[in-house]
């Protein structure tokens, strides 16, 4: 039992390791500029994995419905951006409020250079974490004794709270106001070029998977461990579980402290991905985004929310792309395609899924799980 | 110091004007078994309920293995509702939650069964002795408490083998027949590794042959486990069969104590399950 | 003096269309136990048919057709998303409600083009008037009254109509009420109907006040509406509108201040205050749980 357990990890770091290959030479071998949607699905796929898949550790693993996801994401990405906006770039993006109240940046203190920009990029993004857990230290203790749906809105409503503060005015010389906070480190800033200026070697979609990658193997190794049981004990029944000697307050914030963990590094990551950090991208509607990852992919699986965060991303940025264009096939023009159409697709077929395959895709199952029993079925044959 | 492992002192518990249990006294020494019983709704559950954390008594106070675990006193507007005895006794205010209760050595089952419905036997088992784990999150994580955590699976199977259930360890637990439930209920409870057991009516829904054998099942737990037992239940039957001593409540009140022989004699407890007849 | 007045008008206004909304929210809330999420967006969709049924019908026809056109729809999204999952988990149909709410939004989007949209005048209400010198709006005038109108007509069907008897009976028990007899799913159709006529109402007098409408213009409302639902205490009707003319007077006045940044912020802070603190709101029932 023990070996067969060993065995299996060792064959998804297999696995993981391919896949990593597999995605530096994708992003070598296929022109990034020529296929912008294939690339821009990999990366924002990645971020939505790991968000999704922190979300699911809370509302999937320990039963906690929070919807406070964008508002710990948007403190990772503030956070990030604050730490790595190259001081010569401060005057240029904080243009409004006369340069910036804080005037360093972590990859010029460890140095600059390669080194300097991966410490100081991973630095940034852990902070950012850091951020969001304390955040949700803080409010959990009153919010998570709520009841479930109230526990939602109350969350719901605390990612409101944040966004608006991060517009204010009076803070504009840390967080630019309303303005986005551009020009820090991106996943493009980690392609090696060579002395000339060109680019010998990209690397931006490898390190986004590289980083979603780690943290979700470190969420999954927490859901395994005794304190991942503990949060599904409390899922499954609370009352038991707090008979059998399970501090409930004191597990539901480890969650949520955990959870905001990875969303705010999530969030540091989006920030990469987008080259920019702006209060209004983090509204309610990406919980919801989120959320509905959660659920495709299934609630309680993480391999459903990675496989859902992939295939969310690229129907939306990138299969369904053709509904919103339109499309004139013999000279007559195809109904209903133009702007916002793949949108209502899309929302259909959100809501076929909730209401018809309400398990998602993996139910609670994992990958593996599914793989193991074909073997089974296969032999029985 | 004292032998007894629970003593329940002057316990009161109102809801509202509601006195759900007036002024009880019991004691559990080390060892024993001992049975709670009485009519439904005479407060049996509520006095469970207070022994392990889940209500705070009006008033009186819960010892356990010599050390005051749970106090209280009538307070705020209590203080004019409160209609039992012992008012100005106590002055601390002691309420641990159920989870403490349990981790200072005592564990519980419940009367509708509240196994975790979407882990393993084995799983549930696991669980429970997740109160016991001195690894923190991070060692437990990153898997730098493999010792600790190799030594309660072997643990857990040990446990299983002892109460049989060890040939459906990796079945859903709720996949179980009823009584293999019960008893997984009892194994989930001892793998909290307690040191005074609580039974919530074990025997509910049973039939007797299945009866018959939680009976000598909780009779091994106790030898082999030096289980100290205090259970709630209906079933004389059982009652009478492995009880040492035996309360019995009755709106509240404690009506009559003693071994089961005294007990099955004793007029009060015959007109308190039978009901006074007229002529009496 | 007249800028205290000019803002305690718009708030009584502003409190009385959340009112309108709020009942939705915690008529439903109080029978299903469920955050009708999409409940803010069928009020947006209705002021958006407004805006496309005028442009052929003349209103005496048109605002007819939206009170029956949103009931309907109100009544189409609880037999479609809601009924299926009657016994799924709680968060099964609370996903569901945000999905319903996706796809109102994205709808909304894609028929206006993602444009603004202006709301027509309507005789009578959107003509100005002018109070102790500030000039402001008939509807301004208007809303409180007719809010108080139709809350009144709905205590009364509550109380002392057959239906609304069902209606108190599913919502203090919905399992016996079952047992009763009491045919559940017409019970919760009614709900669904009450609400989506009052949210119509709403929007008739929030755009004429407001005038344009985006596909995002439910979801603040809306989250707002709910916000003095659960304030008033969830499940309450006159709690829901003393909560919603708390929450548009304190919206009006924030707006009004250098604050109004703040102001859902403040909402929202509002709501986290009163869950933790009073959970049952001003007039909510005590629930207990059981062990």
């Amino acid at each position: 039992m023990k070996n067969t357990s060993k065995k299996g990890a060792w064959i998804g770091l297999l696995c993981i390791a391919a896949l990593l290959a597999a995605v530096v030479v994708l992003e070598n071998v296929l022109d990034p500029n020529k296929n912008i949607m294939v690339f821009t699905a990999l990366k924002k796929g990645a971020v939505y994995a790991l968000v999704a898949v922190s979300m699911n550790l809370l509302n999937g693993f320990t039963g906690l419905f929070s919807l406070g996801q964008a508002g710990f994401m948007l403190l990772g990405a503030y956070t990030y951006a604050i730490l790595t906006i190259p001081t010569s770039q401060r005057d240029a993006v904080y243009y409004i409020y006369n340069g910036s109240a804080i005037n360093f940046s972590l990859p010029e203190l460890f140095g600059g250079g390669a080194v300097g920009l991966v410490l100081g990029v991973l630095l940034a993004l852990i902070l950012g974490g850091c951020v969001a857990a304390v955040v949700a230290w803080l409010i959990g203790l009153p919010v998570l004794r709520l009841k479930s749906d109230y526990l939602a809105i109350a969350t719901l409503g605390f990612g409101e709270i944040i966004r608006a503060v991060f517009q204010w005015d009076k803070l504009g010389p840390v967080t630019n106001g309303a303005n986005a906070l551009k020009n820090f480190p991106t996943f493009t800033s980690f392609n090696i070029q060579n002395a000339n200026g060109e680019t010998v070697l990209r690397l931006s979609t490898f390190v986004a998977f590289l980083l979603a990658g780690v943290c979700i193997a470190v969420i999954v190794l927490l859901i395994n461990s005794t304190y991942g049981r503990a949060f599904k004990a409390i899922r499954d029944d609370e009352v038991a579980a707090e008979a059998m000697g399970i501090n409930l307050s004191r597990h539901k914030r480890l969650a949520f402290v955990i959870s905001s963990f990875f969303a705010g590094f999530g969030g540091g990551m989006f920030a990469m991905f987008a080259n920019q950090a702006q209060a209004k991208t983090f509204t309610t509607a990406m919980t919801y985004e989120i959320l509905l990852i959660v659920v495709i992919g299934g609630i309680g699986s993480v391999s459903g929310s990675c496989i859902a965060a992939f295939l969310y991303v690229a129907a939306s940025e990138w299969w369904l792309r053709f509904l919103d264009a339109e499309t004139f096939i013999g000279g007559v023009k195809v109904p209903l395609l133009r702007n916002g159409f793949r949108m209502v697709v899309f929302s259909v077929v959100i809501m076929i899924v909730v209401l018809f395959f309400r398990r998602g895709i993996m139910g609670d199952k994992e990958l593996p799980d599914l793989l193991k029993k074909r073997r089974k079925e296969g032999a029985v044959k | 110091m004292s032998e007894n492992v629970l003593k329940v002192e002057n316990v009161t518990m109102q809801f509202g004007g509601v006195v759900a249990v007036d002024n009880l006294n019991l004691e559990v020494n080390q060892g024993e078994i001992v049975a709670l019983i009485g009519p439904n709704g005479a407060g049996k559950t509520t006095a469970f309920n207070v022994i392990t954390g889940v209500y705070q008594p009006t008033n009186g106070a819960v010892w356990f293995q010599g050390e005051k675990i749970v106090e209280n006193h009538p307070q705020g507007k209590m203080k004019q509702q409160y209609k039992g005895e012992h008012a100005g006794d106590y002055t601390q205010v002691l309420a641990p939650t159920p989870d403490k209760v349990t981790r200072l050595g005592m564990a519980r089952t419940f009367q509708n069964i509240r196994l975790w419905k979407s882990q393993t036997v084995f799983d549930n088992v696991l669980i429970a002795k997740h109160c016991r784990t001195t690894s923190n999150v991070f060692s437990a994580a990153f898997r730098l408490n493999r010792k600790e955590e190799a030594q309660q699976r072997e643990n857990v199977l040990e446990l299983l083998e002892t109460v049989g259930l060890a040939d459906v360890k990796d079945e859903l637990a709720t996949s179980l027949p009823y009584g293999k439930q019960r008893r997984l209920e009892i194994a989930r409870a001892l793998a909290a590794e307690p040191k005074l057991l609580l039974l919530d009516e074990p025997a509910a829904g049973m039939n007797p042959q299945e009866t018959e054998e939680l009976t000598a099942f909780i009779g091994e737990i106790r030898d082999r486990f030096h289980m100290t037992v205090f259970l709630i239940e209906h079933h004389m039957n059982l009652v009478m069969n492995i009880s040492e001593r035996i309360y019995v409540l009755d709106f509240g009140k404690l009506i009559a104590q003693g071994d089961p022989a005294a007990i099955q004699n004793d007029k009060r407890v015959i007109e308190a399950y039978l009901g006074v007849s007229e002529d009496a | 003096m007249q800028y205290a007045i000019s803002i305690l008008l718009s708030g009584v206004s502003l409190g009385g269309q959340y009112a309108l909304i709020a009942i939705g929210y915690t008529m439903v809330y109080g029978i299903l136990r469920l955050i009708n999420f999409a409940h803010g967006d069928v009020f947006m969709v209705a002021g958006l048919m407004m805006v496309y049924l005028t442009a052929s019908l003349p209103l005496a026809v048109s605002i007819p057709l939206v009170l029956i056109l949103t009931v309907l729809l109100g009544f189409v999204i609880e037999r479609a998303a809601y009924k299926p999952l009657r016994e799924a988990p709680r968060m099964s149909v609370m996903i569901s409600a945000i999905g319903v709410s996706y796809l109102l939004q994205n709808l909304a989007t894609y028929i206006t083009g993602g444009l603004p949209q202006m709301y027509p005048e309507i005789p009578g209400i959107s003509a100005t008037v002018s109070i102790a010198g500030v000039s402001t709006k008939w509807v301004t005038i208007v809303t409180p009254v007719l809010v108080l109108v139709l809350v009144a007509a709905l205590t009364q069907l509550i109380n002392h109509t057959k239906v609304g008897m069902a209606m108190r009976a599913v919502a203090k028990d919905f399992e016996t009420a079952q047992l009763m007899g009491i045919k559940i799913n017409a019970v919760i159709s009614v709900t669904f109907i009450i609400g989506s006529f009052l949210a119509a109402v709403g929007s008739v007098l929030y755009f004429t006040n407001y005038q344009s409408i985006v596909p995002l213009s439910g979801s603040l409302p809306g989250l707002r509406a709910f916000v003095a639902a659960v304030f008033g205490g969830i499940g309450s009707i006159p709690g829901a509108v003393v909560g919603a003319f708390i929450i548009g007077l304190s919206e009006s006045i924030i707006k009004g201040s250098n604050w109004s940044i703040f102001s859902d912020a403040f909402t929202f802070a509002l709501l986290i205050i009163i869950l933790v603190v009073k959970p049952t709101g001003l007039f909510g029932e005590k629930v207990t749980d059981k062990v």
